[in-house]
């Protein structure tokens, strides 16, 4: 299995390709992945150049370990397959399907990927694949696209034309993007894949912001998409286990590992039952803990 | 002659400008001189009327020729209206060969440019040069020699006899019959005239130009009656929206808020942070951010500034409106909560001499804990350049960079690691205008540097763990991995400036630039 599938993705940040001075050095601000995008942000006479400066981009900058996944354009467009041609020549380490709707869609993607891969001698398997979902037939559809391909790590939630599809819009409240939110994170869960939140469009409600990525950290989401530096720092914040956390998950690991070699499967911490099901998720916040400078143990 | 930031000074520059090289920030302390004294011509008739009609006039009663000194301060910055207008009397009275000794000069000044061409304006002396002008002198259009020295060195220049002023024009945004100037209460507010206090005391002919007469007297003055010779009444002498903006609005870029944040970092981490500390600071969106977070700290630990020093803007003045700075020491204003706030208590008048002379008897500088400075480059030796564009064009001002570098304990200089394509922090600053002596600490977006020679300072940021500390090589190596070494620039032999150290000795020349050869 590719060791980047279940990478650290708290913050997906979006940069438009058509602007160099945005990514040239996004890693300056830390997010864990940077989203370059070939689709909506940029106009239709600029893709070729946009396209253009993603290879270069790709090829030349040093991003210092943070993960370069680039959004596509739409697969009814006659564009993506270029796209991708020049995502996965450049070294992009993920592609990320817009408007994803089947799991037939991954499986277009992915054909599309294994073969530039060999056009290219990439390594195969190498590039990995997100789907954004940003229609009710595709969050209907979530189990089946979550399935899709070995290569998908996660599935993403577009809340801008996932609200327009349902005859809503964005409130605020979250009222709106429930549904969709409780159903993608079961169904990524299930197939053991990422499950991301869609972006927070009003950079002047940090509040707002801190709200809601409160509200899907709570729910089990792996991260959010962003759309400015500014916005990195709270998802962070909100996703660094506390000093509490981070004490029981090292006991909790120790234990485990301790009672795993005498032959004991269930035991108490701090008056809370323990068994092995337990082992992942302490380990999780150990390594959110290192991510976010915090841990200072020797896990 | 290599100097003491290793730049070459010409033999025939030395012997033609009778300076000596750069030696060091001290190496003129405590050595005597005597101030000049300007030519007074007294007035003891209580019949003689000091108003004149027109510039024109006070040109000829001020016996304008040719060669002369004219004197001008900036304090109306982009929206200055009376050096054109001075100027364009000039050169319709035919004088030629003039040297304009002003504080700064900016684009507002760009119709100089054909007075430059045709012989009127042969030298200039100035703070810094933008525009046209600073386009004129790098492509050699001005017949002499431009002198590029900071705020404290102009005061320096003129009270040594250095720079003879013949005439100053003093932009007066009030001013009576009888010369009492004032920089509030027109419709052309700057605030403040520290800048020509200067010009007050040693110029040899004073004129007031103010479009804003008001009765007799126009007390307390910022430039006394007993200073000027003559005063000119006309329409405009400056375009308010330029001269005092409205306030900055904060910065949401965050990489300027990240700069900021290791600056404030750097500030509450050293050890002149406490009660009664003294700082100054800058109008950039990060030195404005790092101001205003700098306060919240001061507020939860209890601590006041005891004074700040130089332009002064909204921050500051908030700053004292919640008790958070004992005194502000005011040179200029740049927004209207700052030009409004001058009559205020605790709000003083300060002349750009108390502010930075190097040669008084000690000025606010020399008393100040922090400054927080710009650059457009800084090189691996810790010296900064704040005029010469990296494409060796004359595009910014000294101002009190060196000064205030020079006099603060720790001299904090914000700087992003590239400005555009351009590293900023490179090998060799393509001119030196303060030297590395004078910093202390470099803040970039990519981490922050301490000059070796403070390991003090080094050990309290090492010791607090609070912002990524890089050498200032390992910064430069980081811009070069990004952009490439950058070319040198090429530059023609002709020495077309100087940059004059704040003792008056050459710090660093500046060449004709030409076109690139590849």
């Amino acid at each position: 299995m590719n060791p980047n599938m279940k990478r650290l993705r708290r913050t997906m940040m979006f940069l438009n390709c058509q602007k160099p001075g945005l990514i040239k050095d996004p890693y300056i601000y830390k997010p864990d992945s940077i989203m370059l995008d070939l689709e909506d942000a940029v106009a239709e006479k600029e893709k070729d150049a946009a396209r253009y400066s993603l290879y270069h981009a790709l090829q030349e900058i040093d991003y210092r370990g943070v993960e370069r996944v680039v959004r596509i354009n739409g697969l009814d467009t006659d564009m993506w397959q270029e796209d991708v041609r020049a995502s996965v020549a450049g070294g992009a380490d993920a592609i990320r399907i817009p408007k994803t709707e089947t799991a037939q869609d991954v499986k277009r993607v992915e054909a599309v990927v294994e073969a530039v891969e060999a056009e290219f001698g990439v390594v195969p398997g190498r590039t990995l694949i997100m789907a954004a979902i940003e229609s009710a037939k595709g969050v209907m559809h979530a189990m089946e696209i979550c399935e899709a391909s070995p290569r998908l790590f996660g599935i993403a939630l577009s809340g801008g034309d996932y609200t327009k599809d349902l005859q809503t819009n964005i409130s605020g409240t979250g009222v709106e993007l429930m549904g969709a939110r409780q159903l993608m994170i079961i169904a990524a869960r299930a197939a053991g894949v990422q499950c991301f939140d869609t972006v927070y469009t009003n950079l002047n409600d940090m509040e707002g912001f801190r709200k809601d990525v409160e509200t899907i950290h709570q729910m089990g989401f792996d991260g959010k998409s962003i759309i400015n530096p500014r916005q990195i720092a709270v998802v962070h914040e909100i996703y660094t286990p506390t000093p509490k956390d981070i004490i029981f998950a090292e006991k909790v690991v120790r234990e485990i590992d301790d009672k795993k070699a005498k032959g004991i499967g269930v035991f108490t911490v701090d008056g809370k039952m323990i068994d092995i099901a337990f082992y992942d998720g302490a380990k999780r916040t150990i390594e959110l803990a290192k991510a976010s400078g915090v841990y200072k143990g020797e896990l | 002659m290599i100097n003491a930031v290793g730049r070459d000074i010409p033999d025939e520059i030395l012997a033609r400008t009778g300076k000596e090289v750069f030696q060091g920030n001290n190496y003129k302390e405590g050595v005597e001189y005597h101030k000049q004294g300007p030519i007074v011509k007294p007035v003891l008739d209580h019949n003689t009327s000091k108003m004149v009609g027109s510039i024109r006039e006070a040109l000829e009663k001020c016996g304008a020729h040719d060669g002369m000194t004219l004197g001008f301060h900036h304090h109306f910055r982009e929206g200055d209206l009376v050096v054109n207008m001075v100027m364009k009397e000039v050169h319709d009275m035919g004088f030629k060969d003039v040297t304009i000794c002003a504080s700064s000069l900016g684009k507002a000044h760009d119709a100089l440019l054909p007075y430059i061409e045709d012989g009127t304006i042969t030298g200039i002396e100035s703070s810094g040069v933008r525009g046209k002008i600073g386009e004129a002198i790098s492509t050699g259009k001005l017949k002499g020699l431009a002198i590029m020295r900071s705020h404290g060195g102009r005061v320096r220049a003129i009270q040594s006899g250095e720079t003879t002023i013949d005439i100053s024009f003093i932009g007066a945004p009030t001013c009576d019959d009888y010369g009492n100037c004032k920089g509030i209460g027109g419709k052309s507010d700057c605030g403040v005239l520290s800048y020509s206090f200067v010009d007050g005391q040693h110029a040899n002919k004073v004129v007031a130009v103010t479009d804003c007469l008001v009765p007799f007297p126009n007390y307390p003055a910022d430039i006394a009656m007993t200073r000027v010779d003559y005063v000119c009444v006309v329409d405009a002498i400056g375009v308010p929206e330029k001269i005092a903006t409205g306030a900055a609005k904060p910065t949401t870029d965050t990489r300027k808020l990240m700069m900021a944040d290791y600056c404030t970092q750097v500030v509450i981490n050293t050890p002149y942070f406490k009660d009664g500390f003294s700082y100054q600071t800058g109008v950039g969106g990060a030195s404005i951010a790092s101001a205003a977070s700098l306060a919240e700290i001061m507020k939860e630990r209890g601590i006041k500034m005891g004074f700040a020093v130089g332009g002064m803007s909204k921050g500051m003045v908030d700053m004292l409106d919640q008790g958070l700075v004992g005194k502000l020491l005011d040179t200029q204003d740049f927004d209207l909560f700052a030009v409004n706030s001058v009559q205020r208590p605790n709000h003083h008048r300060i002349s750009a001499g108390a502010y930075a002379n190097p040669f008084n008897k000690g000025a606010f500088v020399n008393k100040l804990d922090y400054v927080v400075l710009a650059a457009l480059e800084v090189d691996t030796h810790f010296n900064c350049n704040v005029v010469v564009g990296s494409d060796g064009r004359i595009t910014g001002a000294q101002g009190g960079h060196p000064d205030a570098a020079q006099g603060a304990k720790c001299t904090i200089v914000i700087c992003p690691l590239l400005q555009g394509r351009i590293p900023a922090i490179c090998t060799d600053v393509t001119t030196v205008t303060t030297p590395g002596e004078s910093i202390d600490v470099v803040v970039t977006d990519y981490g922050v540097a301490v000059n070796p020679a403070r390991q003090d300072l080094l050990e309290c940021l090492q010791k607090a763990d609070c912002v990524p500390l890089k050498t200032i090589e390992e910064l430069r190596d980081i811009a070069y991995a990004i952009t490439g070494e950058p070319e040198p620039v090429q530059f023609g032999d002709r020495i077309v400036g100087i940059i004059e150290a704040r003792d008056g000795t050459i710090m660093d020349v500046v060449r004709e630039i030409k076109e690139f050869e590849f």
